[in-house]
């Protein structure tokens, strides 16, 4: 109501008091999801709680605690009650607590968080997107276990919760709570309450607005930390099997309220609140973390003169600011290119150049050469001349001095004769 | 994975009727046809109260406008615990023109309007907890009762709206078609609609099972509705 409409009376049935049931029914055949995140030391119980809890036998083996660093185990189930089918989704920390520097435990927690809201993120800012069929992995409800030592939280427990109340509905939870007697319980109770008070961590509250649950959500809110114990194992109690753990000196109820707050904890979180946390994890989470990174990315809703930006301009105005960039690009990389083409033009020119000059000196040089040879025939040529014609002249002398020889020798035969 | 036991999941359907009762419910619809088609009348026999427009205007006098004019009128309707908020877009001088080339686009142009506005919301950085919904849901188009065949207006409108809206043809005044009469109409509407590909509502394509289909097809035999509007109670027996 308001913008003035006003209410106007029916007078008769018109059958939309059926739209709740159609809804329901959509999602009914839809499905649902549900992710709970288990944070917690090694040993702590997790994995039982959640075998309790659904009262099922999730597969896996306790881990070891050697781990090097957290890390996150994700497994999915699908269970159905009656005409409902639930997609689970349990994600355990494991190796939380076991190393000796703790100090960055908490990151791989954050950081799968926000991997699902980011995923999500991506999702609805597609343009051609199928969010109705998504299957949606954003983490409704965080189990933190706090080790049941009966004094305080651990400071690991309350940096890694200060770290996570922005981010994730937390219900901490005291495990394996059979370890503390009823009046410590109390005092334990009260203190972690307190610290967690005093430290500002904002964990999740049970809704109080709609009348038919505000009664039981406020008295449950009181009884935070729920000390939960979980066991799958199943006693014989009077003439009843019930889920219990049995000790020397006596057996522990997983489901009597007297021993510990298990039904609470399954009425708050299935019973009565899933559905709250589910839509606690969408508007107030997911919108915080969208409306966190989409200003980091430079979206902004409003410009300097306060005049409402759509986010179609910004993108706009981005996406121009972009091919701006890579025209500016484009072009130095074009001037580089005309600039390096044209060195090496030069470059090349010179080189041909060059060897131009270099050519022309050989030729100049062969030429000189090929005179100096020219010219050294021709002198030997005139030399074997010469010495033709001496050789000539030589025999006719020789000739002629044998002929004067021999009549020489004839003579002076003669005369000695 | 089996459960041994009861765990409560079921509980959630409840949590969620309680929460989507408590948040209420937005219904758009349109209404197009000439004049004289019994829309309005319609309108308020549909929902047994006085939602159209003319209701909110008690006893002026109706001149068919120049133009093809929009006018929505809300209320808030409630029944055993639902609240609804009930907008109905009346289109008065569609179809009313001697040359109604083009009736159509203020048409189209109000509900890409409202896709636009939700759409503008939706990527806001600070969203709003609850996006108002003024995105038209249904159109409800009244064909007129020719017992012929469906006229080149209605043709171009369905084929384009259809694409953009989910339009649920109706024979209008139906009760000047004799059965057979009305038989025939029918048959012959859906074959104009199957050869021109228009595509209404329930539209094959969002069929999400066989279940789903099977009751879809029971719906598509029966269109386009012959309906018939009365909002005055008279005895009957």
């Amino acid at each position: 109501q308001g913008e003035g409409c006003r209410t106007v009376p029916l007078s008769g049935h018109v059958g939309f008091d059926s739209l709740p049931d159609q809804l329901v029914n959509k999602s009914v055949n839809h499905g649902f999801c549900f992710n709970i995140l288990c944070v917690g030391e090694t040993g702590l119980g997790k994995s039982t709680l959640m075998d309790t809890l659904f009262n099922t036998k999730f597969e896996g083996d306790p881990a070891s605690h050697s781990q090097p660093g957290v890390q996150l185990k994700s497994n999915t189930y699908d269970l159905q009650e009656s005409n409902v089918n639930l997609k689970l989704t349990i994600v355990s920390t494991v190796g939380f607590g076991d190393q000796i520097n703790k100090e960055d435990s908490y990151k791989p927690i954050v950081e799968f968080i926000d991997a699902q809201f980011e995923a999500y993120l991506q999702e609805e800012l597609k343009i051609k997107r199928v969010l109705h069929n998504y299957h949606d992995t954003r983490i409704h409800a965080c189990l933190y276990f706090i080790a049941p030592t009966g004094h305080s939280l651990k400071s690991l427990d309350l940096v890694t919760m200060k770290k996570l109340d922005s981010k994730v509905n937390i219900i901490p939870i005291i495990a394996k709570s059979d370890a503390i007697s009823k009046s410590e319980l109390t005092k334990f109770k009260i203190k972690i309450t307190s610290e967690l008070v005093s430290n500002g961590v904002q964990i999740y509250q049970f809704p109080t607005d709609d009348e038919s649950v505000a009664e039981i959500n406020g008295t449950m809110n009181a009884h935070l930390p729920f000390a939960v114990i979980g066991s799958t194992e199943e006693l014989k109690i009077g003439n009843k099997m019930m889920k219990a753990r049995q000790y020397p000196w006596g057996t522990v109820q997983v489901e009597n309220e007297a021993h510990c707050d298990f039904v609470k904890l399954r009425e708050m979180l299935i019973r009565v609140n899933m559905e709250d946390l589910r839509e606690q994890t969408h508007t107030r989470h997911y919108e915080l973390y969208r409306r966190c990174k989409l200003e980091e990315m430079g979206f902004k809703d409003t410009d300097p003169d306060s005049k409402p930006f759509s986010l179609q301009e910004t993108y706009e105005a981005k996406r121009n600011e972009f091919l701006g960039e890579l025209q500016k690009k484009e072009e130095a990389m074009r001037q580089m290119f005309v600039q390096r083409v044209k060195e090496k033009e030069a470059e090349l020119k010179e080189a041909e150049k060059e060897l131009h000059e270099k050519f022309d000196r050989l030729k100049k040089l062969h030429q000189d050469e090929k005179k100096k040879l020219e010219d050294k025939k021709k002198s030997l040529d005139d030399e074997l001349n010469a010495f033709k014609q001496r050789k000539t002249a030589a025999e006719l002398l020789q000739s002629q001095a044998q002929q004067a020889g021999g009549s020489q020798t004839l003579k002076r035969d003669k005369e000695r004769k | 994975c089996q459960l041994f036991g009861y765990v409560g999941i079921e509980a959630v359907l409840d949590q969620m009727k309680i929460k989507t009762m408590k948040t209420g419910f937005e219904f758009n619809i349109m209404v197009v046809g000439q004049s004289g088609l019994g829309k309005s009348t319609m309108v308020n026999t549909l929902f047994k109260s006085k939602v159209s427009r003319k209701a909110s205007q008690p006893g002026q006098e109706e001149r068919i406008p120049k133009t093809v004019q929009l006018q929505s009128v809300t209320h808030v309707i409630e029944e055993k615990g639902v609240k609804m908020k009930l907008t109905v877009t009346d289109t008065p001088g569609f179809g009313d023109q001697i040359n109604n080339e083009n009736c159509w686009d203020p048409i189209i142009k109000y509900i890409n309007e409202q896709y636009e506005r939700y759409l503008r919301e939706e990527i806001v950085i600070t969203r709003k907890r609850k996006i108002p919904d003024t995105r038209v849901h249904g159109c409800v188009y009244f064909v007129p009762p020719t017992g012929h065949w469906l006229r080149p207006l209605d043709l171009e409108f369905m084929r384009r709206l259809s694409r953009i809206v989910n339009v649920v043809p109706v024979i209008a005044k139906a009760d000047t078609l004799t059965l057979e009469e009305r038989a025939e109409f029918k048959q012959r509407i859906q074959e104009d609609l199957k050869t021109h590909a228009i595509s209404v509502y329930p539209q094959e394509d969002f069929d999400q099972d066989l279940d789903d289909r099977a009751l879809n097809d029971r719906i598509r035999e029966k269109i386009p509705f012959a309906v018939v509007g009365a909002d005055q109670e008279h005895q009957v027996n």
